[in-house]
């Protein structure tokens, strides 16, 4: 048995930006099949354009437009792209200076191998034909490749915003406690750990207490009835919620722990949900239990007189 | 300006650390470490700061968690820079410029292991024209490796004496993750991964932890006999946009160098440097004379935790002024791609 459980997780969001007015001549230019670069205030034309001025610090507002040509500045092979790189093959990326601007521009270059690809070689840019206005427009391929004229589509909406898809795909592991914990949710059990300073019951454990910056080492199992400390009322519903609103989220105080667990509070009328009820878990059956909380489907009353505020105020 | 020293050091480096990222596992028994080395507690720490971030193994808010680690009840005094932790160093020896305290815990972790390291790093580039196209760490390195073997400034073989020597270096250091030198014949006959870069020029994926203990004036001295003063700390930054840039040198390490006070009579410099060429970089830069010893660590190519790879550059380079080794060390961090951002510490023996 492996010391933690792992497993996959996956981080995504669709970052929107504003472009602001210089990124909008860039993006835009690549929209219409054409590189467009900035003249800074040392007189060079830089792709993209910075902006503002490297050296004034001003607004960039002097733009040139630039031939879909250039020369490769420095390359590296990519011999294992990785997701979301332009090309899910080996390839080249590049440092590109276009044919009239001064600093060059990082892209990429389609080739079959590096054999093909040297400092000072020649390339061409290769335009998608759905183009949105994005970096991911276009890529290169060595001068004198047969490409087609790029479509065009004249006096399109501004560019406006930029939508920039990011995956990050991960192994996440839980702590040696955290796991523990989990193994005993397989078994049936709620396991929680003591800190061997201040004595606190945590559950579930964490590495270390805290409060006093020590790792609590004696495994403590604890009841799956408590008392609820406090609760609220979801009534928003929002992306993946389960339950049809209003129902109950509370901290639930587990007999024999100091730290509460959240979970749901089910089989009773959300109004009347108080601090001081007394839940028990209810657990799903046992074929579908797992290394995961939701082995308790929720917590619910179990009719014995609330406990008194005395009881759970130090664990608020 | 007050004297501040580094009088605590510790770390851990790991190939492929099992455990969860918010690290707090491997951060306890490096902070009593530091509680032993300068026989305080926790109490007597005035101020803490931390870096990290949570993209590296897609844990939100790991900061938090982390400082479980030091316990926090009465309240402590706490800050995060989203940066390696040389630059919570940075943030910690301001703090104890303004005479608010006297001494400072400053840490960095991070799971590298957990995603896909090249690739997460692509989320510190420019939004909207660079990370789209996903360019990984390596691919920008190999750029500027190849910038500089066509301008001439460095070559291959020159890359392969960097690293034979890391790695020789290496095996005396316990906490190297990849050791063992060889020939740099043995090493030119290695396969390309990012040509020109094969993977003994890039350091490893490395997870692991470390932190360092500041403290002013007569608390350090009461701490050790000889506590590694700063004498010059400074960091500087050049453009994100790899085109803006001559990647053959690094301006921003030599100003901070300039700010810093100067190289002059550094016996030894422990460099931040993740990729072979960027040593021989960094070494211009900074402007080391041929008599300083590099990297005696055997430096970020045996192991480089990110967040905390940096402060371990200056934590190694405070240890030799402790042992007596040397009276005048150079700490280098680097952050951001092909040494866009650059952090020196000076430290001498009083």
């Amino acid at each position: 048995m492996s010391r933690t459980l792992q497993a996959p997780v996956t981080v995504a969001f669709d970052y929107t930006r504003s472009v602001g007015p210089v990124l909008e001549r860039f993006l835009a230019g690549l929209r219409d099949a054409t590189f467009v670069g900035g003249r800074t205030s040392d007189g060079r034309v830089v792709v993209p354009p910075p902006e503002f001025d490297p050296l004034t610090h001003e607004p960039t507002v002097d733009f040139e437009f630039l031939p879909s040509t250039g020369t490769v500045a420095s390359w590296t092979w990519v011999s294992e792209p990785v997701a979301g790189q332009p090309l899910d093959h080996p390839f080249a990326f590049a440092l590109v200076t276009l044919d009239g601007a001064d600093t060059p521009l990082l892209h990429a270059v389609d080739v079959a191998s590096p054999d093909q690809m040297s400092t000072g070689m020649r390339v061409a840019a290769r335009w998608s034909d759905e183009r949105v206005g994005a970096i991911t427009d276009v890529v290169f391929v060595p001068e004198g490749t047969a490409l087609p004229e790029p479509r065009r589509e004249l006096g399109q909406e501004p560019i406006g915003r930029l939508i920039t898809p990011v995956k990050l795909d991960y192994v996440y592991a839980a702590s040696a406690e955290e796991s523990a914990f989990y193994r005993g949710l397989a078994e049936g059990r709620l396991l929680g750990q003591r800190c061997p300073a201040c004595g606190k019951v945590y559950v579930p454990p964490r590495s270390a207490c805290p409060v006093d910056g020590v790792p609590t080492s004696e495994e403590v199992e604890v009841s799956d009835t408590g008392t609820v400390t406090t609760f609220c009322i979801v009534n928003v519903p929002f992306l993946g919620q389960r339950i049809t609103p209003p129902y109950v989220s509370a901290y639930v105080l587990l007999d024999g722990a100091d730290i509460a667990l959240m979970h749901l509070i089910l089989d009773v009328p959300a109004e009347e949900v108080r601090m001081g009820m007394r839940v028990k878990a209810v657990w799903k059956p046992r074929d579908e239990w797992g290394t995961t909380i939701e082995n308790i489907s929720h917590f619910a009353p179990t009719g014995e007189p609330d406990a008194d505020y005395e009881t759970y105020k130090h664990h608020l | 300006m007050r004297d501040v020293a580094i009088v605590g050091f510790a770390q851990r480096q790991l190939k492929d650390y099992d455990g969860s990222p918010t690290c707090a596992e491997l951060l306890v028994p490096i902070l009593a470490d530091c509680y032993e080395q300068t026989g305080w507690t926790r109490r007597d720490i005035g101020f803490w700061c931390s870096g990290s971030s949570d993209y590296l193994a897609g844990r939100s808010f790991s900061f938090v968690s982390a400082i479980d680690a030091i316990g926090v009840l009465p309240p402590v005094n706490e800050s995060h820079v989203e940066m390696d932790a040389a630059w919570a160093l940075y943030e910690a020896w301001l703090k104890i410029q303004t005479g608010e305290v006297d001494t400072a815990l400053v840490f960095g972790f991070g799971k590298s292991s957990a995603g896909v390291l090249r690739r997460t790093l692509a989320l510190q580039l420019d939004p909207y024209t660079m990370t789209p196209l996903w360019p990984d760490t390596v691919s920008l390195a190999a750029l500027q490796a190849r910038a500089g073997i066509d301008a001439g400034v460095w070559d291959e073989k020159a890359m392969a004496e960097v690293v034979d020597r890391s790695m020789t270096d290496a095996e005396s250091n316990a906490n190297a993750i990849r050791k063992g030198g060889s020939s740099v014949a043995d090493l030119l006959a290695k396969p390309m991964f990012a040509d020109p870069l094969r993977k003994h020029d890039c350091a490893p994926v490395t997870d692991g932890a470390a932190a360092i203990v500041l403290a002013a004036d007569d608390k350090a001295r009461d701490v050790r006999d000889r506590p590694a003063w700063i004498t010059g700390l400074s960091h500087n930054i050049d453009s994100i946009y790899l085109g803006m840039r001559d990647l053959t040198v690094s301006p921003s390490a030599s100003r901070a160098m300039e700010a810093a006070g100067g190289a002059d009579g550094v016996e030894i410099a422990e460099l931040h440097a993740p990729f072979s060429h960027q040593e021989l970089v960094l070494q211009e830069a900074l402007g080391l004379s041929s008599d300083t010893r590099i990297s005696p660590s055997g430096g970020a190519l045996s192991g480089n935790p990110m967040f905390a790879g940096g402060a371990i550059r200056i934590g190694e380079a405070a240890q030799r002024i402790w042992d007596g080794s040397a009276d005048k060390v150079l700490g280098h961090a680097t952050s951001g791609p092909a040494l866009q951002q650059n952090l020196v510490c000076v430290m001498e023996a009083k």
